[in-house]
């Protein structure tokens, strides 16, 4: 398999007036094309810094990443971001707000309308296009959210926590429904999440981090039965799985 | 929508009860103003009250009729309603864009941070003098004097809206590889719309308090001069009359800013 992403030796430091505080340190672990890769670690151990350079949003101090062997910088990245809420912008109609990464990078064709528009179809939202977001229920308003990191066809797609202000009915179906559309689409993807089993439902391998500064501590390869993470989670397995995670992050 | 007729019982009766409340705080209204003004023409009438000092609604009426065909009403009027709406639209447009200004450059805004305290904090009528005499006694002067008590409060309230644009917002639009002007027009102005509303709405009353306060100061036309000139002369009637204008004046001008609130909200949509 084709490595997509890689981190070699990366590290963090930041300044405060008083300090010096050395956030993430001699990182080093890669992600091949279409994984799902998962980041768990204490919090404040800096998962979402380490996305933020993923993005090419900060620069390491030390060492280097990579997609596809390029060196990522915020004009060339070619990822989907998804954060902890929608930020779906209230006043656009889903259909604009699906459209806005278009807009962005300047590539608003009626070609890339139109795959908007299927992936719209394709994922329910296409009878709700010129809803606002406030009409939309937190599950769908989710998936839109999705769909507006998918419409630029990126290669890797970053997940920010993005289940956690949901409740946690609506949190295992939209779950369910973003692995598999990220499935569908064969996309790769970085999820960080503080989550165990939704960690182990979702990803393929999953990176267990230190508390700061940051290094890999261990990496796992869940393997369970099933097609989606509701699936993966009545496995037999999946409570061994749980425990095991459990006591290496304590 | 649902017809009237599918609707249950119980929820025309709420419709109702809601209805009828409206049209009860109306009335209300309407009759506390008719109470105020029948009080205090019977008490100036059977003299319970001096009406040289008080004046009383009728004789109101009729010095507003009187400088009606007289002295020109429509164009003290005039004056002070262009001396208002001019220094309102330079206030608010000059306003806005020293904002947006400071929202690009955060050294910008840390320059210029105590002397907007200290402008803010300055009662501006303090320059009246040096405004005299920098504009001379016209138009000029109170046109600065509106645009100047109004222009500061319109920098703060907008820069603030600018200033609470979601951080979060703003980092997914830097990760889609968003230019800082990109995030300006895709985000931030359209974000602070409501601000913007409300600004419009405080920088009304800003702009009438600016207008009269500069025709006290100098001016020899309009509202501010009547009611200041009524008041030398002591002919009660004449300032209570002008004031009486400019309270109608002032609900205007605020129910035209709400109006534009509906325009605005409804094409942002």
């Amino acid at each position: 398999m084709n490595k997509l992403l890689e981190l070699k030796n990366v590290g963090l430091t930041y300044h405060t007036l008083n300090d010096e505080i050395c956030a993430i340190d001699g990182l080093n672990f890669n992600c091949n094309e279409s994984e799902f890769l998962s980041i768990i670690g204490p919090s404040g151990c800096g998962k979402t810094t380490i996305l933020s350079i993923i993005a090419g949003l900060l620069t390491p101090t030390v060492g280097s990443v990579s997609v596809s062997g390029k060196p990522v910088t915020l004009k060339n990245n070619d990822l989907g971001y998804m954060l902890q809420k929608d930020q779906l912008f209230p006043w656009r109609t889903i259909e604009k707000n699906v459209y806005l990464p278009l807009e962005i990078k300047g590539i608003n064709s009626a070609e890339k309308k139109k795959y908007a528009m299927e992936l719209l179809k394709k994922y329910g939202l296409y009878e709700f296009r010129k809803n606002y977001p406030e009409q939309l229920s937190g599950g769908m308003r989710q998936r839109a959210a999705l769909i507006r990191t998918l419409v630029s066809n990126p290669k890797l797609l970053l997940l920010d926590e993005p289940f956690s202000a949901l409740d946690y009915q609506t949190r295992l179906s939209v779950c369910d429904d973003v692995y598999k559309i990220i499935k569908a689409e064969k996309k790769t993807a970085v999820l960080v999440t503080h989550d165990i089993s939704e960690a182990i439902s979702m990803s393929d391998k999953i990176i267990v981090l230190t508390s700061r500064p940051a290094k890999v501590k261990s990496i796992f390869r869940p393997r369970l039965h099933g097609d989606t993470p509701i699936q993966k989670r009545e496995c037999s397995d999946f409570g061994v799985w749980f425990e095991k995670i459990w006591k290496e992050l304590n | 929508m649902k017809k009237n007729s599918s609707f249950s019982h119980a929820h025309l009766l709420y419709v109702k009860k809601v209805k009828r409340e409206t049209i009860f705080i109306w009335i209300m209204r309407i009759a506390v103003l008719i109470a105020i003004f029948g009080i205090w023409e019977i008490l100036a009438r059977i003299g319970a009250i001096d009406s040289f000092i008080t004046s009383y609604p009728s004789k109101i009426a009729i010095t507003i009729g009187n400088l009606f065909v007289e002295n020109n009403l429509i164009y003290h009027l005039g004056i002070t309603l262009y001396e208002t709406i001019l220094g309102f639209l330079i206030a608010v447009g000059l306003g806005y864009l020293i904002a947006l200004l400071l929202w690009w450059s955060e050294k910008l805004r840390r320059i210029a941070e105590p002397y907007i305290i200290v402008l803010n904090s300055l009662p501006k009528i303090a320059l009246g003098p040096i405004i005299i005499v920098w504009c001379g006694s016209g138009s000029r002067a109170i046109i600065f004097m509106a645009v100047l008590i109004g222009i500061i409060v319109a920098i703060i309230t907008m820069l603030n809206g600018f200033l609470a644009t979601d951080k979060n917002k703003i980092l997914l639009l830097k990760a889609m590889g968003a230019s800082k002007f990109q995030i300006l027009l895709k985000l931030v102005i359209p974000g602070s719309l409501p601000t913007f509303i409300s600004m419009l709405k405080i920088s009304v009353g800003m702009a009438w308090v600016g207008s009269i306060m500069g025709e006290y100061l100098v001016s020899r036309a309009g509202l501010g001069y009547l009611i200041i000139y009524g008041g030398q002369v002591f002919k009660l009637d004449l300032v209570m009359a002008s004031t009486f204008v400019l309270c109608i004046l002032a609900a205007l001008m605020y129910a035209t800013v709400a109006l534009l609130e509906k325009i605005l909200i409804k094409s942002s949509k």
